[in-house]
């Protein structure tokens, strides 16, 4: 799905027709800032090993940490080490490792501390000396927000975020964007002060999903899904992100930012521009954004949001056979907090394709399990030449598009019921995402730090985007702020009532994923 | 869970496994090709580990052909392994023997998923004209292996001459990653490349088709040194500049050494035969690149002295080898006065 468009004649041993051949990043380094979280831990290091491991990085490539730790490089490398050991999705080779471990580096410090910075600096240059990064180094912000300023004002300081002729700073940074409109647009230009936007990505890892390129592919490089792709045969469209874990320990990052916050604004909303766009000129990452920019700017809320957005806090229950507590009782949350874990909300998008057709977003913490999905329903077929009984048990055709777990798409459709009795009831016909081969495709963590490297921007949102997404949740979260308490839910169920009437109101319901 | 059906048929063969996915609950989804392996008993077992392995990559319906020739009656023994504890896909272990072991094409047709694509793969000895054999012919894709003849520069020779799009060979896989690294050395500005050298152990067809490769792009002459292996050893471009090396003296490690650079390291594993055949099943359709590569094996100045091939012998080397530069334009016409090494044939160099 990504066309890169070399240069004519730049590499004569590059031709676009050798698909075999992969692009390794040119010498470069990557430094992580808040290397002791459990993002670094769980998803970036191990993914660098992978890369490293596909042989996709470069010779004498370096990966610095920053955090406030008393390490020695050695340290750190062991807990990279550690990390890659637990969770790497490729075989640990010693080789690899040892490759790896050369260019590892530890800075201690303060995210304002100058001295640290400056050492850092030095690292930095010390690296192109004796690694041959040449110059060339992405700075991954894995840290809250609010510390972000301080740490690209350091950058800046100390000279950090210029780069000399022909190499490049790039700074990597992870959600939320801001917590509204106001913030995000803060947030830029905190950033675009020290950073030019085409050098700052954005990662949202869903982007980076196979599925979730793959829905680009399935709408795109076949003829049998656009020509129903729209409001002549599409009832509503239902985008599912459910976790059955709780806030688990991040209360201090989610208390006063919500699931609307951290789910819909970004992921929902980019995967619904993905499903809901027309098609792009090219993959190119420019043609890409100009159609999610428009499908986003075209985007309606409800008149009455009471009746059509519905949000909640998991109470107290029992979830998948065990007993947990309610959001309330969560430690370091409030007894008064009025975050919501459950949000849900129906959108509008006012093109011709769209028109008339619903797309209901949901998103919660402690439901029935753990799933991301999105379903296109489509409308019952104008006239059926059967006898109201014989099709009671049919329901309406859906395309469902499984991101995880279980990547894949199920069709449901009718199907005859063996006998001699007419009667049509529902099946389904399952496409798993390549039965087994999932262990082996990359995680979504490889190609984006890949992309990073590569400076190759397809799959990052832009600012635009995040914009966009808080022009239209903005208002949503105001009305919110004015209704006091969320209502309650019961751990392990599918959310509030009023969700569920949110839908019966359209006369619909929500597909139990 | 295994089924052994002796003295069989073919549809009886795809009856079986049609039963056993049902019975196992399983319909018959994530096929997406069906692989064919054509191997003797001594090659089958490795190959059909290897694909297997491959398989959790490519979901797919590998059919194993094992031909046995011999006086007895025509008869076809199989053994099914549907959904093992590892999640693979379906395996059909086809022993064919008597006259039966000159028609595998007749036992292996009925069998094939319906609609999806066809690779064939010769682990050891390839038919000549593999495009032309009968079970070829049934497949998109042909996979042989010049590294594993007896003669593999003559294998690579023959494989030159009977290309048909759709071939590939496992030692043009082997190379992905030199090629790899070698062209990302030229993703950065560099000087005009005037000349360049591949060493590896002697009798290398990887090394004389990396050789063959560097010089289709590189519009330069391009040498084969015999070094001591293991594999392919090294390659340099020889700039205007000083030299861009690449060496890999234990089959591990990679040593990039360009001048106004530290020397950097990369891991460079020789990699396994699961890991090259994933790799070609990824993609199904021509490989050009490798049917432009072969086409100019007989362009490299060492090409006649490797080759025990008569007829193929390189035309006589052009005067001065300055090329102007690197240029994907031009093909790589000229012929350089370079010393060719001799590489008498006898040992077996595989693997890059």
């Amino acid at each position: 799905m990504r066309t890169r468009i070399l240069a004519p004649d730049a590499n004569p041993l590059r031709d676009p027709r050798d698909r075999r051949l992969p692009r390794i990043a040119g010498p470069c380094s990557l430094v992580i800032f808040g290397v002791t979280g459990d993002l670094a831990r769980k998803k970036l290091m191990p993914a660098v090993y992978d890369l490293a491991n596909r042989g996709l990085l470069p010779p004498g490539f370096a990966l610095v940490g920053f955090a406030r730790r008393d390490w020695a490089d050695q340290d750190f490398a062991q807990i990279v080490h550690d990390s890659v050991r637990e969770n790497a999705r490729t075989p640990f080779r010693e080789d690899v490792w040892q490759e790896l471990c050369k260019g590892i580096r530890f800075v201690a410090g303060d995210f304002s501390e100058e001295g640290a910075f400056d050492q850092l600096s030095q690292v930095v240059l010390d690296l192109d000396r004796v690694r041959g990064t040449r110059g060339n180094h992405a700075f991954y912000l894995s840290i809250p927000p609010k510390f972000f300023g301080d740490v690209v004002q350091q950058l800046k300081r100390s000279g950090l975020s210029v780069s000399a002729e022909g190499a490049w700073r790039r700074v990597v940074i992870e959600k939320p964007f801001g917590h509204d409109l106001e913030s995000a647009r803060e947030l830029n230009a905190t950033i675009n002060e020290v950073f030019p936007s085409g050098t700052v990505f954005r990662i949202d890892h869903y982007l980076g999903k196979e599925t979730v390129q793959n829905l680009l592919a399935l709408r795109f490089a076949n003829t049998l899904f656009e020509p129903i792709w729209n409001s002549n045969y599409v009832d509503h469209v239902q985008i599912t992100m459910a976790e059955d874990i709780g806030i688990a320990g991040r209360a201090g990052y989610y208390d006063g930012i919500g699931a609307a916050r951290d789910v819909i604004q970004n992921h929902l909303l980019q995967l619904l521009a993905l499903t809901a766009m027309e098609e792009p000129l090219s993959f190119l990452a420019k043609d890409v954004r100009v159609e999610k920019g428009k499908v986003l700017s075209a985007l309606t809320l409800p008149k009455d949001l009471d009746l059509h957005t519905s949000r909640g806090q998991y109470a107290a229950g029992w979830q998948g056979g065990l007993q947990v507590q309610g959001f309330l009782e969560e430690e370091g949350i409030s007894p008064t907090s009025t975050t919501e874990t459950f949000a849900a909300v129906r959108l509008g998008i006012d093109t011709r394709r769209w028109s008339g057709v619903p797309f209901y977003l949901r998103t919660g913490k402690r439901l029935g399990r753990r799933v991301t999905e999105l379903a296109i329903v489509f409308k019952r077929a104008p006239h059926l030449p059967f006898s109201a009984t014989d099709t009671e048990e049919l329901g309406q055709n859906s395309i469902v598009i499984r991101i995880q777990p279980d990547e894949g798409i199920t069709m449901r459709f009718g199907s005859k019921v063996p006998g001699t009795q007419m009667e049509v009831r529902d099946v389904n016909m399952d496409f798993a995402y390549g039965d087994s081969f999932t262990e082996s495709s990359p995680e979504a963590y490889e190609r984006l730090i890949l992309d990073v490297l590569l400076g190759d921007p397809p799959l990052f949102p832009r600012h635009e985007e995040v914009e966009l997404g808080w022009k239209i949740l903005d208002p949503v979260l105001e009305h919110w702020a004015s209704r006091g308490q969320p209502e309650q839910y019961e751990s392990g169920t599918w959310g509030p009532a009023s969700s569920h009437e949110m839908l019966a109101r359209d006369g619909r319901a929500w597909r139990r994923p | 869970m295994s089924v052994r059906l002796d003295d069989t048929t073919a549809s009886e063969v795809g009856t079986a496994i049609s039963a056993e996915r049902f019975r196992q609950g399983s319909s018959a989804v994530g096929r997406v090709l069906t692989l064919v392996i054509v191997a003797d008993e001594a090659t089958q077992a490795d190959a059909v580990r290897a694909a297997a392995e491959a398989a959790r990559e490519h979901p797919c319906r590998i059919l194993t052909a094992i031909p046995r020739p011999g006086r007895g009656p025509a008869r076809l023994d199989a053994e099914i392994t549907v959904g093992g504890a590892d999640g693979l896909g379906e395996l059909a272990e086809l022993r064919l023997r008597g006259p039966l072991s000159h028609h595998v094409s007749s036992v292996v047709l009925p069998l094939l998923v319906p609609d999806a694509p066809v690779v064939v793969w010769w682990p050891g000895t390839a038919p000549d004209d593999v495009a032309a054999d009968p079970v070829g012919r049934l497949a998109q894709r042909r996979i042989t292996d010049a590294g594993a003849a007896s003669r593999p520069v003559r294998a690579l020779e023959v494989r030159r001459t009977s290309y048909r799009a759709g071939d590939t060979d496992l030692a043009w896989t082997r190379i992905t990653p030199w090629r790899a690294l070698v062209a990302s050395a030229l993703d950065e500005p560099f000087e005009t490349v005037v000349r360049a050298s591949v060493s590896a152990q002697r009798n290398n067809p990887s090394a004389l088709l990396l050789a063959a490769w560097m010089q289709r792009g590189l519009a330069v002459p391009v040498d084969v040194h015999v070094s001591r292996g293991p594999g392919l050893t090294g390659v340099v471009l020889h700039t205007e500049r000083g030299d861009i090396s690449i060496t890999r003296p234990d089959g591990r490690v990679a040593r990039m050494v360009r001048p106004g650079f530290p020397d950097r390291e990369a891991p460079l594993q020789r990699r396994t035969i699961e890991a090259l055949i994933a790799e070609e099943l990824r993609r199904l359709d021509p490989d050009e690149i490798y049917g432009e590569t072969l086409q100019a094996l007989p362009q490299l100045a060492t090409w006649a002295a490797h080759s025990d091939h008569r007829g193929s012998a390189a035309v006589p080397a052009a005067k001065g080898a300055k090329a102007a530069g690197a240029s994907r334009a031009k093909p790589a016409a000229k012929r350089p006065a370079t010393k060719p090494t001799t590489a008498p044939t006898g040992r077996r160099g595989r693997g890059a």
